[in-house]
């Protein structure tokens, strides 16, 4: 029987979804409605010394008419007195005693202010700490934030002190706005850090009003940048969380943030190595109840693939993320359009042609290629684009452009008007020459139709070889110099 | 004398026409059409582009909507088709660019690329800008040459559009008070409204276009024409639809479809008698016949010789008719129309089909259908006639065939260098979109013949 419950640095926790610390987290009475909805646990908005927020606070990307595909905020931390998070703290403990409460802490860089707020939010009852060491706006104007988590001996030092007070486990969070993450990831955990968390948000300003020209969001007819987070910022977190988790020196128990709105979202994070997840703009989108199938899909997968806990794929695809120089050179695939499942759209072509190899061509009506010639890497073989010579985009388009149509009319025309609604003229399929295909994924990544193109293995005959390997082979000779002799 | 003040103020704005005859298609609200804009995948050569006879590059004036730029949208659109704002109504789009979507290869439904393309022209109407085009913006100055368009429908219009902007003059000259032609006159209201038609042709009177109205040209004047203008263009489309050949033709109410749609388009016939029958089953019929529902008939019959099969209206046209509760008389012939000086009448014989296709008497029995009146809709004649006339008999000026003046289909030239032609004169008889593409090509190459600005188009 499979389960989420899950064992994070010491906390127990019924479920790896946490809330991160933001809006949703902002008082007990949301979290409570949190824990209620199916949350695991909670990062406290953070506590520190009582802030003023501006208004507005919030903007967002939006593509293609899709709301919030990207997230930016200039909120600063709690703006509400520390005594009353204090206080609403211990009451959630009181009536959730199963579900983690984490409380994000955040105070001035003075030894004695962290050891008293240390002191307070775990008298009140927490489960562990995180100390906010990412929040890239207002706060790290203030020597605090991102400001400390940019500056692996400051994120070291603070921790230290922390470490030297706390009881329960230290949780480090880090910002993205730093060259290599894994610095003060090593810093923390120097320090005596329990775990960490990442990432934070990234710096960002999410867009301007073409009318008024302020940039969003909008404070009086100004801006200040702000912190980006959403689907968009995935990718960024993944690969961080990934540098940290492959890192010996740095990796920890990691809670992972960034972009997660899904179970498939969660997956990817614990599969990269994180032990529990945080999640806050799906929650700020959708409400609360997102959790439900974060919970119940992650359970589905987890049967489906066999494993009974979290810790039994935790981490599984680290071993698979390698450094460019590792990958098989003589690894190939070549794209191949399923014919049936083709609606002639043709942006495999023009995305073919503008954006990637010219390896796919118009040419089904007039036979195609005959007799490609096989190589095993085409790119390396030929150095030239489109060899056979076949008509570029512009003259495909001024073809038809010169063409008359008219509009069939039953009773001029032989045909009846009617359209074959089955299946596109094949004239319109477009076809991949195998031979010049670099196997780069471009065309299966922009058909709109799931399945059409698909990346086929092609065997190239020739045993693997990294890039590594490749060099010291030839001693660095050949591929290392630019120009022939 | 030519006029240039406002087509669109003269339409008689008639508020129960306006009401029973509301749009088929509506218009597209901001949100609705951004959103139906970015289902458009954005296909390259796109099958709709080739589909449209204008080839209007769709899938960039549906992205233009989408970003937010009306203005460049519109100007795609005109780019292609200068009466892109009547084509988006009138445009049998399920046969056109919508039948070519790609959508319908994943079972879904096809972008409704009319309905952006009003949204994108009404856009253009409604930001009061000037039409995006100018006279010479192609040749860069006028080039002193001219040219007599016969018809002001929408080959010329579109021919005229081409020739202001090379630099060549162009004078229209057209038979009726108002411009349009059967954009104007002939279209069903609910598609496009005759108010529509006029404002269009207004944004193009801004590129110098000269019109002459209530002028028959004839032999003489067409001798005239050929001395005062370089070369002369033939948009004159089709004759007045055909005669039945029955006793009480003449009778009151009896009447052809063009007319009768011209009428209530006018404002001059609001109301139809309880029963009418339409004779004929192409898309003329059918409009005739829903727009006699419209003006309030109890039964609408639609008599033709022949099986639905055979039928020239488009299937989705026989729908809308059957919808509105049409009845259709298959293989049902008019032997006569009864009536004491109008119509009370319409005696109908059965006949059968026989292998060869002609027609026989099936039983030699008869129906009588008592009906108030009766639409002619059996197809239009050709001109033949009339370009023998204009040619004073003399030997042939343009080279014809099956009633259709021959041309070039790349430059709408005739078998005389001085005339090009183009719309239903010579292409039988389609759509106004149809009229539209032989119109362009035709001014381009007549600009081009012209020796004025090559043309880029």
């Amino acid at each position: 029987m499979a389960t989420l419950e899950t064992t994070f640095a010491g906390i127990r926790s019924l479920n790896p979804f946490w809330l991160a610390s933001g809006p949703p987290t902002n008082c007990g009475e949301q979290i409570m409605r949190a824990f209620d909805a199916g949350w695991g646990g909670a990062v406290w908005k953070t506590i520190g010394a009582q802030v003023t927020n501006v208004s507005s606070r919030y903007s967002s990307l939006d593509w293609n008419g899709q709301r919030m595909v990207g997230f930016n905020n200039i909120e600063l931390i709690s703006d509400r007195p520390p005594q009353v998070n204090l206080r609403e703290i211990a009451e959630v403990k009181r009536r959730y005693p199963r579900h983690v409460v984490i409380a994000s802490l955040m105070v001035e860089s003075r030894r004695e202010a962290w050891h008293q707020m240390v002191s307070r939010a775990e008298d009140a009852g927490a489960d562990g700490l995180e100390l906010n060491f990412g929040c890239p706006h207002g706060m790290s104007e203030r020597g605090m934030g991102s400001a400390i988590g940019q500056a692996p001996e400051y994120c070291g030092q603070i921790t230290e002190w922390v470490k030297e007070k706390a009881r329960t486990p230290v949780i480090v969070k880090l910002t993205p706005n730093i060259t290599d993450i894994r610095l003060p990831a090593r810093a923390a955990k120097g320090a005596g850090a329990d775990a960490l968390s990442a990432v934070n948000t990234i710096n960002s300003i999410t867009g301007i009003d073409l009318e008024t020209l302020e940039p969003r969001p909008k404070v009086d007819g100004q801006s200040s940048h702000g912190g980006y987070c959403g689907p968009a910022v995935k990718p960024i977190a993944l690969s961080m969380v990934q540098q940290i988790m492959s890192d010996p020196q740095a990796a920890l128990p990691l809670s992972g943030i960034g972009g997660i709105g899904s179970w498939q979202d969660a997956a990817e994070f614990l599969l990269l190595g994180a032990g529990t997840i945080q999640v806050c703009t799906a929650v700020m989108h959708y409400g609360y109840r997102i959790v439900e199938d974060m919970c119940d899909g992650l359970l589905a997968w987890m049967r489906r693939k066999g494993f009974a806990t979290i810790s039994e794929f935790r981490g599984l695809s680290l071993p698979r993320m390698q450094e460019w120089k590792n990958l098989n050179l003589n690894y190939r695939v070549v794209a191949r359009i399923h014919e049936e499942s083709c609606i002639g759209c043709q942006l495999c072509y023009t995305a073919c042609w503008d954006g990637a190899h010219q390896c796919i061509h118009l040419d089904r009506m007039q036979g195609g290629l005959e007799e490609p010639v096989k190589g095993t890497d085409p790119r390396f073989v030929q150095h030239q684009p489109n060899p056979q010579g076949k008509p570029a985009p512009a003259m495909v388009l001024a073809e038809s452009m010169r063409r008359i149509t008219v509009t069939p009319i039953p009773r001029l025309d032989l045909h009846d008007g009617g359209l074959n609604r089955d299946r596109p003229p094949l004239g319109r399929i477009p076809r991949v020459d195998e031979d010049e295909c670099v196997g780069c994924n471009l065309c299966s990544l922009v058909c709109p139709v799931p399945e059409c193109i698909t990346m086929e293995r092609a065997d190239t005959g020739v045993a693997r070889e990294t890039w590594e390997e490749r060099s010291a082979r030839d001693q660095g000779q050949k591929e290392g110099e630019i120009w022939e002799s | 004398m030519s006029e240039t003040s406002s087509f669109y103020s003269k339409a008689k704005a008639t508020e129960e026409i306006a009401q029973r005859f509301a749009d088929l298609r509506p218009p597209l609200s901001a949100k609705a059409a951004v959103a139906e804009a970015l289902r458009c995948l954005y296909c390259f050569d796109a099958p709709c582009m080739g589909a449209c006879p204008t080839h209007i590059d769709v899938p960039r004036f549906i992205k233009k909507i989408a970003s937010g730029n009306l203005e460049g949208s519109a100007r795609t659109i005109l780019e292609a088709n200068i009466l892109g704002a009547s084509c988006s109504r009138a445009c049998p789009v399920q046969v056109l660019c919508e039948g070519a979507c790609v959508m319908h290869y994943q079972n879904q439904k096809p972008i409704e690329i009319g309905r952006l393309q009003r949204f994108a022209m009404d856009a253009l109407y409604a930001s009061g800008d000037l039409h995006p085009f100018s006279p010479c913006d192609l040749s860069g100055r006028e080039t002193g040459k001219g040219v007599a368009l016969i018809g002001a429908g929408p080959a010329s219009l579109a021919c005229a559009a081409e020739l202001r902007r090379r630099g060549v003059r162009a004078v229209v000259f057209d038979a009726r008070p108002l411009p349009g032609g059967l954009n104007t006159y002939g279209i069903a209201e609910y598609k496009l409204p005759l108010a529509e038609s006029l404002r269009e042709i207004d944004l193009l009177t801004q590129l110098g276009v000269e019109f002459h109205f209530e002028t028959s040209v004839d032999a003489a004047m067409l001798a005239e024409l050929e001395v005062d203008y370089d070369a002369i263009f033939l948009g004159v489309g089709l004759a007045g639809i055909k005669k039945l050949g029955v006793a009480g033709e003449e009778l009151e109410g009896v009447v052809s479809a063009l007319d009768f749609i011209a009428a209530y388009k006018c404002g001059d016939l609001l109301r139809v008698p309880e029963r009418v029958a339409v004779i004929g089953a192409g898309n003329t019929a059918t409009d005739a016949a829903i727009a006699a529902v419209r003006l309030g008939a109890r039964e609408v019959h639609v008599v033709y010789r022949r099986g639905s099969e055979q039928m020239s209206a488009f299937a989705f046209e026989y729908e809308h008719a059957r919808q509105m509760g049409v009845s259709f008389l298959w293989y049902r012939m008019p032997a006569r129309i009864i009536g004491e000086g109008k119509v009370e009448a319409l005696e109908l014989v059965e006949v059968r089909e026989r292998e060869d296709g002609s027609l026989s008497p099936a039983t030699g029995q008869s129906v009588l259908l008592e009906v108030g009146l009766v639409v002619k809709a059996i197809g239009q004649g050709t001109h033949a006639e009339f370009v023998q006339e204009m040619q004073g008999g003399k030997p042939a000026k343009v080279r014809m065939e099956k009633g259709r003046i021959l041309v070039n289909r790349e430059t709408g030239q005739t078998s005389n260098p001085k005339y090009f032609a183009g719309g239903d004169c010579t292409n039988g008889g389609r759509e106004v979109v149809d009229a539209v593409a032989d119109g362009k090509r035709a001014g381009v190459g007549m600009a081009t013949w012209l020796g004025g600005h090559d043309g880029d188009a």
